[in-house]
């Protein structure tokens, strides 16, 4: 049942790396092995902790990007150029690293295939791993909720999971994507911000009463929520998850 | 507008580590306007400690200070909290 | 259980002396950006600073008048709770002594009131001295408004939730008024020498 308690005390659990993925020029995929790992629901994060050999400590917040039951934790991270984590987690991890992890978490921005459709996923930037997630379960539960990612990148080679997603489009799963700096030559998409006549294109109408799904900077959710109501979709049928500027 | 705000997810982890329940799906009314929202979408701003805000009013909901063994929570702006354990 | 130790991280920080670092700060080169609500935009045509409670007569400024005061330039350290400590920060500000010049008043203690609703508390003898400023410029430039400007109490022997943002004045009392971070769990006073973060500390 979306939104049931998880029970008991989360504590730091320790996660082994066992793989770094690059997926854009900033962006990387870290897998872990994590035996204690409870499962958990797409949409969900953990919060990593990270600590120095004098004991200086950093906490971040990272969503999940696999889908609830697969072999693997993954959190996919963006690399923030003044960030204290996130390059940390980018660029020094191996194989065999440890970090500790607390999680799942959050019990709000989910969504599981009982839920049902239509869905209206809207990305800005790395706000995709979390919907990613959920595209994730939907495609590994069979589910046949009419989806739409909408998904802001700056450029064609910054879209995260651009290959996967071209492999699942179809199956009432339709990608798209607005490219907000710069296009390829062949470009024929979207190439500004999300704005109201884009969601309206893009559908589906507040009519068809889709759950939406929201999440990247603040600036970014705060922009395309009061756009989406103002289109007419009910405010409590979209859920937000905003990410700091400098999070990382 | 404030880019570095978040919501109430952002602090899922802190406050379930308190609570032993998962906080974002609990609903706050607000004691400032009457409104009622999942925790997950207040506001949340980090200043010394972390403010959980009304997002129709600006009220302050929630204040929560920590240190390693010690949490302090306020929840004068809360009129009710609803929580499903 | 430990926590376990991160191969190779180091988190983003810088050496100093340790004369300088207060116990349990670390130094950064940032200047992090924390706030208990929105940031408040207040034309400055509709600024003013006042001193006000228990004092002879009220003071007032507007933000002309508050500029026409003799300002200085300063150079401190600055300690925030959340442990970090940023060296050698240069503000310009009105010193608290040119605003408090000439106010007469039995009160003991002071409650910086802000836009956005957020107060602080002091002894009046913290904010005298040389101690104190309302600061309106930062690094030789106007103060921006996620760092509290058009201006922002300076206050920089205490943590620096005691150096209220947005401030717009000052409320002289003959009873301690605790603030927003002081009910709500941080100390009453606020020293970063003597480690006082918490109640109780």
């Amino acid at each position: 049942m979306a939104g049931a308690a998880v029970l008991g005390r989360l504590s730091w659990l320790v996660a082994e790396v066992v793989d770094v993925v690059p997926e854009t020029a900033r962006v990387k995929t870290i897998a872990f092995d994590l035996p204690s790992w409870p499962g958990h629901q797409a949409g969900q994060h953990v919060d990593v902790r990270l600590t120095a050999e004098d004991g200086y400590q950093a906490q971040r917040s990272y969503s999940i990007a696999s889908a609830p039951g697969d072999a693997r934790l993954e959190l996919t991270v963006e690399r923030l150029n003044d960030g204290e984590v996130s390059p940390y987690l980018t660029d020094e991890l191996r194989p065999g690293d440890k970090i500790e992890l607390r999680g799942p978490v959050g019990g709000y921005f989910v969504w599981e295939p009982s839920e049902g459709g239509p869905l209206l996923l809207i990305a800005g930037g790395s706000g995709i791993v979390p919907l990613m997630a959920i595209i994730r379960v939907r495609d590994a539960a069979g589910s046949d909720a009419v989806t739409t990612l909408l998904s802001s990148s700056r450029g064609w080679d910054d879209v995260i999971y651009r290959d996967e997603l071209e492999q699942l489009e179809g199956d009432g799963l339709t990608v798209v994507h607005t490219l907000t700096r710069s296009q390829p030559p062949s470009w024929t998409g979207y190439a500004r911000r999300v704005d109201g006549e884009m969601l309206a294109e893009v559908g589906p109408s507040p009519a068809e009463r889709p759950l939406v799904y929201v999440c990247g900077p603040t600036p970014f959710v705060e922009a395309v929520a009061e756009a989406l109501v103002h289109l007419g979709h009910a405010p409590h049928r979209i859920k937000t998850e905003r990410f700091g500027p400098t999070g990382g | 507008m404030d880019a570095l705000k978040l919501d109430g997810n952002a602090i899922a982890g802190l406050l379930q580590e308190v609570f032993a329940v998962e906080m974002t799906t609990a609903l706050a009314t607000c004691r400032g306007c009457g409104a009622t929202d999942a925790v997950g979408a207040t506001q949340v701003f980090r200043g010394a400690g972390i403010v959980m805000r009304c997002p129709h009013c600006d009220n302050a909901l929630v204040t929560i200070v920590k240190d390693d063994t010690r949490v302090w929570l306020s929840f004068s702006g809360v009129r009710t909290l609803q929580v499903t354990v | 259980m430990p926590p376990i130790i991160s191969r190779g991280f180091r988190g983003r920080r810088d050496d100093a002396p340790s004369d300088r670092v207060p116990p349990g700060q670390y130094v950064t080169g940032d200047f992090p950006v924390l706030s208990a609500g929105p940031t408040p935009h207040t034309p400055l045509d509709q600024w003013d600073f006042s001193i006000i409670g228990e004092v002879d007569e009220l003071r007032r400024w507007t933000w002309e008048e508050f500029r026409a005061l003799p300002s200085e330039e300063v150079t401190v350290d600055i300690h925030c709770v959340t442990k970090w400590s940023k060296l050698d920060t240069a503000w310009q500000g009105v010193s608290l002594d040119t605003l408090l010049d000439g106010v007469e008043t039995a009160a003991e203690y002071v409650v910086q009131f802000c836009d956005g609703g957020y107060t602080t508390n002091l002894p009046l003898e913290d904010v005298t001295g040389g101690k104190a400023w309302v600061a309106f410029a930062y690094d030789g430039e106007p103060l921006e408004p996620e760092h509290g400007g058009p201006a922002r109490m300076l206050v920089p022997h205490l943590y620096f939730w005691k150096s209220a943002k947005w401030v717009r004045g000052l409320r002289l009392e003959s009873v301690d008024e605790p603030g927003f971070w002081e009910v709500n769990g941080y100390h009453n006073y606020g020293d970063p020498w003597r480690e006082q973060r918490y109640w109780g500390d």
